[in-house]
């Protein structure tokens, strides 16, 4: 009998297995694997969606947070101060029960993307002036002096070299936002966090449940860094 | 064709130019010196308003730089800038840095601005550098490239801000060159520089300036052989 264990540690593996089999924890976790990756996957696309709008906006509010018209700078500054200082737990509260009703009836998962896409908005827009004004001022002054305007200086010459500054803490962000996602349980969306929680009231096996929650969200936040710094590599040439 | 008058620029409290007037003729090569601090870099700058001076006007072509509804990014198109550190876009290879604002801006066609591009490097001694990234060549690479890259835009005048200062002693010939060759081929030039030699061989005319105010002007046998202002004696002295 050879399957490249002394039979020492075969009998060890063997009988942790069985060890493991007489709790009831364990058990609750290995026969709801299916309920945590389905929440898993929610919490994925909440984060995927809300990063778009984040992104979108961020971009949006830091321009006009750079802009010199004055009221398109007032709304970007109020907007990211907004965001930024205020709890999303709350931001979440009031976007779904206080104003995305007056405007149309949100699922709760609907709502979660806004909320965490508004407030995403607001963190990459302070990441992405942070990186325009990393880049070198002689690069603005070399291509308006070429008789680019503003704009075309910003598409061509400014935004791309900040792109490649900004991927870093852009990485960061996503998953600080993918972690922060387990806020919106509080408004029933069936994220990986609200399955945990559903779990642990009909079970009470909190480490076991906890436990598995805390897995799932390492194994996607570390996906994330790591295409992250794939993608850093490729782009540094 | 360049004709300043009362040229006034403040940062803040700082009064950087105190009025400057002068007329610069087509063809003509002139070399601005002076002490460190003095203005020239914000006089410089301010003919192509990369700066907005607070008083004064700017002429090109009887056609006013300094006014409101000037277009300016049109007249920026005539006026080719070259400075102290390259500024070469480092996300671009040689030949994009070259073509890039003739086909963004002048709706050039890519082959038609490659082909400008690859004579005008060729002229600057880059024929074979065309798909290299700046970060691959050496300052007085970079800055020959940069030369390119202003002159691609076909200039009635080229500005320089100190184009070999941050060069090492090796490499300021090779741009020093360019430029001399530039100025043969009848190019209108304003060159802020350290190099007296230049501005004895190439200038036809050297402005001093000092404090903010243009001291002295004359030719470089005037203003080398023979300075009038003692500000400008004591300023030769301690360089030459
Ligand atoms: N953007 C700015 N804001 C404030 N002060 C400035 C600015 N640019 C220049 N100055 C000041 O204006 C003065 C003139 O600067 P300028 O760069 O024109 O001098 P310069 O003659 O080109 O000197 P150098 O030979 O060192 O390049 C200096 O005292 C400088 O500190
Ligand atoms: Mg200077």
């Amino acid at each position: 009998m050879d399957f490249g264990f002394t039979n020492t540690e075969w009998f060890f593996g063997t009988m942790i297995m069985d060890k493991l089999n007489e709790i009831y924890g364990f058990q609750v976790v290995v026969n709801n694997l299916g309920n945590f990756a389905m929440g898993a996957v929610l919490t994925l696309e909440i984060t995927f969606f809300s990063i778009l709008i984040g992104m979108v906006l961020g971009l949006i509010a830091a321009l006009g947070r750079m802009s010199r018209m004055k009221i398109i700078n007032f709304i970007s500054v109020s907007y990211i101060d907004f965001f930024r200082g205020t709890p999303l737990f709350v931001q979440i509260l009031l976007l779904y029960f206080g104003v995305i009703p007056l405007v149309f009836d949100a699922t709760p998962v609907q709502a979660a993307i806004i909320a965490c896409g508004l407030n995403s908005g607001a963190y990459v827009a302070e990441i992405v002036r942070a990186g325009i004004q990393a880049v070198d001022k002689g690069q603005m002054e070399a291509a308006r002096s070429l008789g680019m305007t503003h704009g075309q200086s910003m598409r061509f010459i400014i935004l791309p070299q900040a792109f490649k500054i900004v991927i870093p803490p852009l990485i960061n962000e996503f998953v600080m936002l993918l972690k922060d996602t387990s806020l919106v349980s509080a408004i029933s969306a069936h994220e990986l966090t609200h399955t945990g929680k559903m779990l642990y009231a009909s079970t009470y096996q909190a480490v076991w449940v906890w436990g598995a929650v805390c897995v799932f969200y390492f194994i996607m936040t570390k996906v994330i860094s790591m295409l992250g710094d794939w993608t850093e590599r490729r782009l540094a040439t | 064709m360049i004709v300043v008058k009362n040229l006034h620029k403040s940062f803040d409290k700082l009064e950087v130019l105190k009025g400057i007037d002068c007329h610069i003729h087509q063809k003509e090569v002139v070399c601005v010196i002076g002490p460190s601090g003095s203005g020239k870099s914000t006089f410089l700058r301010c003919i192509n308003r990369l700066e907005e001076a607070q008083q004064g006007q700017i002429f090109i072509d009887g056609e006013e730089v300094t006014a409101p509804n000037a277009d300016i990014n049109r007249i920026r198109q005539e006026m080719g800038m070259v400075f102290q550190l390259f500024n070469l876009f480092p996300h671009k290879t040689t030949l994009e840095n070259v073509t890039l604002a003739p086909i963004k801006i002048k709706k050039m066609s890519k082959e038609e601005a490659e082909d400008i591009a690859i004579g005008l490097l060729r002229k600057v001694g880059l024929g074979d550098k065309d798909h290299v990234y700046p970060s691959q060549l050496s300052g007085g690479q970079k800055q020959r490239v940069a030369i390119a890259r202003a002159l691609a835009m076909q200039p009635k005048v080229m500005l320089f801000d100190e184009p070999t200062s941050s060069l090492d002693p090796e490499m300021v010939g090779e741009v020093l060159e360019v430029m001399k060759n530039l100025a043969l081929e009848g190019m209108t030039m304003i060159v802020v520089t350290h190099e007296m030699g230049f501005a004895r061989e190439v200038g036809h005319r050297v402005f001093f300036m000092d404090e903010g105010i243009l001291m002295e002007e004359g030719t470089p046998a005037q203003i080398f052989d023979n300075p009038q202002n003692p500000r400008t004696q004591a300023f030769l002295s301690k360089v030459l």
